[in-house]
């Protein structure tokens, strides 16, 4: 007993070190897994807070360009909103929208992460907004990620630019469908694989969300083509897709909540445990 | 004794602040980011707590990942340095470190240059590799190592040039 005490005492910095670093590498670890990153992530009150209050100061320098992209959008909008024909002249009550299963919220970025690995955006809202985990994010051209942690006020994304994510996608023309993954090379590209080879792929096709993951609805722009190829086994291609969304700059994003998600997951347990 | 502690006290909060608001956003050429809160490794007292200054170290780490969401990567560095500490000084000072006398501001320029570059690279490779977590990318590993350690050794080197005390 005497002995393994005085070892303790003789090697207690060595002994420490290697404490810390096992803990430090649990958390590293823990962070490879979605959803497991509870205690250190930037929802909490303390780096939120900061960030929070930076953001406040420095919104201001990039409210023109914010400014042009929302007008982009209303122009957008506008467009869709007076060329649809036939519907112009019954007027929709506003109790009809309740009906559709998507519900959006707006927030703003404020940390934006695009030059590592494993990029986790934060959001400035939180648990009160009711946002919860498996929210999609997105802005007026395009996907950004899925909501990861979530605090009482400030939420983390999981970004598309992240190696660990996996978001279905497919063909706008076809109904081909695949994952959206990221190689962490570059913040204007992402992947797309699993599209079987008899898919018609040409470069400058448009590529969307696909909806079957319950999280994005169906139709949500990802981006176009740029070049493609077979994988290893050849059976299907590769497709290094030019994203619409300018990640290494936004700033004003929505959240959807998909209402029926609940009903959708209990169900898809129930199938499973049958 | 009191003034080493708060000017300890205040490099830490300064330096975290600093890197987490301004030089995490820098992402020169894409990618490449100075990670000078290491500084406070570098510039604590040689004389003080060895466990005190790795626990300290830990924490100046864990608070960085709470910044950048990155788990525990920069806290399993830092404390990789801190550790082996003692073994650079040893290397670089020589006789200095061995009577326990070393005041940063007065050491000659090379040795501060080499002690930098030994702490900064070993952190950045440490680093890199926990983040990247890939052994099929060394390359790209010891790319951002090589690169980020330039940016980092050229700005911890001119902040302690610009902010070291003039010694009468």
């Amino acid at each position: 007993m005497q002995q393994i005490v005085n070892f303790i005492i003789r090697n207690k910095t060595f002994l420490l070190f290697l404490l810390l670093f096992s803990v430090s590498l649990t958390f590293t670890i823990q962070t490879r897994s979605y959803h497991k990153s509870k205690f250190i992530n930037s929802a909490n009150f303390l780096t939120g807070g900061i960030y929070n209050s930076m953001n406040n100061i420095s919104d201001y320098f990039d409210l023109k360009i914010q400014n042009e992209i929302l007008v982009e959008e209303n122009n957008q909008l506008k467009s869709i909103l007076y060329n649809i024909k036939g519907k112009n002249d019954s007027i929709q009550l506003d109790s009809t929208l309740l009906n559709s299963p998507y519900h959006f919220t707006t927030a703003n970025i404020l940390k934006n992460s695009y030059a590592l690995q494993k990029n986790v955006l934060l959001l400035n809202k939180g648990t009160e907004d009711s946002i919860r985990e498996d929210f999609g994010v997105i802005t007026s051209k395009g996907i950004v990620g899925i909501v990861d942690n979530t605090s009482k006020h400030y939420a983390t994304i999981l970004s598309i630019l992240n190696t660990t994510s996996k978001i279905s996608a497919q063909l706008k023309k076809t109904n081909h469908f695949g994952t959206l993954t990221w190689n962490g090379k570059s913040p204007y590209f992402t992947q797309l694989i699993d599209i079987p080879k008899i898919a018609p792929v040409k470069v400058g096709d448009t590529i969307i969300t696909s909806g079957r993951s319950s999280i994005f609805p169906k139709g949500i722009p990802i981006g176009t083509i740029y070049d493609f190829k077979l994988d290893i086994a050849e059976n299907y291609y590769e497709i290094n897709i030019k994203l619409f969304n300018d990640m290494t700059n936004i700033e004003h994003v929505y959240i959807i909540e998909n209402i029926d998600l609940l009903e959708i997951t209990n169900l898809l347990k129930s199938n499973s445990n049958e | 004794m009191n003034s080493v502690m708060y000017r300890n006290i205040v490099r830490f909060v300064l330096l975290i602040l600093v890197q987490a608001l301004v030089l995490n956003h820098i992402n020169f050429l894409g990618y490449i980011n100075p990670y000078i809160y290491i500084l406070f490794i570098f510039l604590f007292p040689v004389k003080g707590s060895r466990s005190l200054f790795i626990l300290l170290s830990f924490f100046l780490g864990l608070i960085m990942d709470l910044f950048l969401d990155t788990g525990g990567i920069h806290a399993a560095a830092c404390v990789s340095i801190a550790y082996i500490r003692p073994v650079v000084l040893k290397f670089c000072f020589g006789t200095v470190y061995e009577y326990q006398t070393i005041k940063f501001n007065t050491v000659d320029f090379i040795s501060k240059l080499s002690y930098f570059t030994i702490l900064t690279l070993i952190h950045h490779f440490i680093l890199f590799s926990l983040e990247i977590f890939n052994i099929s990318k060394i390359i790209l590993v010891l790319q951002t190592t090589l690169f980020s350690s330039i940016f980092t050794i050229i700005l911890s080197v001119l902040v302690t040039i610009i902010f070291s005390r003039k010694t009468k």
